[in-house]
């Protein structure tokens, strides 16, 4: 029943580094994730943080390391795959939920048609049967059905978020990448997209690797934290020991600023 | 259930000049199945640090934590994410939670997280809701907005709502008035009764007479200052 009993990892990230010229992207990042995980990188901007997250979804090229996902014919390095086979991973078991829902979403198609789209991207063809699991998934992110062929510019910020998420999700994807997925959001919006964002999770057993710099959104959705200064890890451990007895001086200063409300 | 042995806590302060300063030394303690130990110990001397380190969010510096057979103090973070969803449970003085969940989703969120189906999980923590005396009205509502005596009961309703076989539990009768502080006390004994192994905090002294059967000290895992 549980996908947290899993013994293997789903990815497996060893010895990654990522430089532009002399300057460190990442460096020497190391990490196992599960499945049914949270993973929560945290960090300033230019922590590497991003770069990170665009290296392991492939966006970007790392200089070196290994980025290896248990695939349906067994472990995987994503780096040495071929571009066709890395691509296919990108439409099927992975997912990538940007901060900006304009980079996620095609703007001039309808909210069906967004969702559609990816499900033809692997192979659907029937249209009621796509149409049909359009509308389901609009349900799930809670938006009415009625919308479903309104363009997501007629949209407000929090449902085109929601309308990336469904796109990205309709596929039945293992692994989910969010970049700030709750980032440009008002408050009470970001709210309700971490409550969709936590069912889906538990749900579906996701696992989900997410980029952020908001602790409080890490603290009620990620189990682990990684923190990152300068391009490296230098704190990672479960999310409630990471904020609640910080171990590393950068991470006691990151906790310690937090404004409180 | 819980056995901890030769248990220390450091705090190191990077950003106040790298201060180290010690807090725990030499804790031991077991609780066993059906059985309610208190902890006792002036304010400071180290009873919520040490329910942290149990829960696995302050880090140990040497020692073991064995709960129900894992070692907290060196277990991965998924072994505790594990521990946490079906065998420890912990009834802290304070709900955190996603603003605008209603408060019956909060309460059934344990079980959900276990597998079990939204309706059952659901109506479950609707009977502790009402046995707690929250009125109906509010069940739909978000807790953030509640009064702390209601949040509290949120919460302990959240921490009961699965037989847990280990319990922590921090005050948990405070800012509770007559009527509700018998019903946590009774959830208490029903846990017992049903072998949870509970350790707790409580500073109502009758509370602690009435579920507690023995006593711990924290003040004697003091560390000894240094001459």
């Amino acid at each position: 029943m549980n996908a947290m009993t899993e013994t293997r990892p789903l990815l497996s990230v060893r010895n990654l580094t990522k430089r532009y010229g002399p300057r460190i992207g990442c460096a020497d990042v190391s990490f196992n994730l599960y499945p049914g995980e949270v993973l929560g990188i945290v960090g300033e901007s230019g922590s590497g943080k991003s770069t990170l997250l665009s290296c392991l979804a492939g966006h970007q090229t790392p200089d070196t390391g290994e980025v290896i996902f248990q695939t349906a014919q067994g472990p995987r390095d994503v780096l040495q795959m071929a571009e066709p086979d890395r691509r296919r991973l990108g439409r099927t078991d992975w997912a990538f939920v940007h901060q900006n829902p304009r980079d996620g979403l095609r703007m001039g198609v309808t909210a069906g048609g967004n969702v559609g789209e990816r499900l033809m991207a692997v192979g659907a063809r029937h249209y009621g049967d796509i149409r049909e699991k359009a509308t389901d998934w609009l349900g799930r992110v809670e938006i009415a059905a009625d919308r479903i062929d309104d363009r997501p510019r007629q949209f407000s910020g929090g449902m085109q978020q929601r309308l990336q998420i469904a796109r990205n999700l309709v596929t039945g994807p293992r692994l989910v990448f969010m970049d700030e997925p709750t980032g440009g959001l008002d408050v009470s919006v970001q709210a309700r997209l971490l409550d969709l964002l936590r069912g889906l999770v538990r749900d579906l057993g996701l696992s989900v690797i997410i980029v952020t710099h908001d602790l409080a959104v890490v603290r009620l959705l990620a189990h682990r934290l990684m923190v990152m200064k300068s391009g490296h890890v230098v704190e990672q451990g479960l999310t409630d020991q990471v904020l609640d007895d910080p171990q590393h001086g950068y991470t006691q200063l990151l906790v310690s600023s937090i404004l409180q409300v | 259930m819980i056995a901890i042995s030769d248990l220390s806590k450091t705090f190191t302060l990077h950003n106040q000049g790298g201060a180290v300063i010690p807090v725990m030394q030499g804790a031991a303690l077991t609780v066993s199945t059906g059985e309610c130990v208190g902890l006792v110990g002036a304010s400071g001397s180290g009873k919520s640090t040490l329910m942290r380190m149990i829960w696995g969010n302050y880090l140990a510096a040497s020692g073991q934590i064995l709960v129900a057979g894992v070692d907290v103090a060196r277990a991965e973070p998924r072994e505790i994410i594990a521990l946490r969803r079906s065998t420890l449970g912990y009834v802290s003085q304070f709900l955190r939670v996603v603003p605008r969940v209603p408060t019956v989703d909060v309460v059934a969120e344990p079980l959900l997280n276990l597998g079990v189906p939204a309706e059952q999980a659901r109506d479950r923590a609707m009977a502790l809701l009402a046995r707690l005396n929250i009125p109906e009205r509010l069940w739909s509502l978000s807790p953030t907005t509640f009064s702390g005596g209601e949040q509290q009961r949120v919460n302990i309703a959240r921490g009961f709502i699965h037989p847990w076989p280990v319990m922590l539990l921090d005050e948990p009768t405070a800012s509770l008035d007559a009527a509700n502080r018998e019903v946590v006390l009774t959830l208490i004994e029903e846990a017992k009764a049903g072998g949870a192994a509970i350790l707790g905090i409580f500073h109502d002294e009758g509370a602690r007479d009435r579920v507690c059967d023995r006593l711990v000290d924290v003040t004697g895992f003091r560390p000894a200052v240094a001459a």
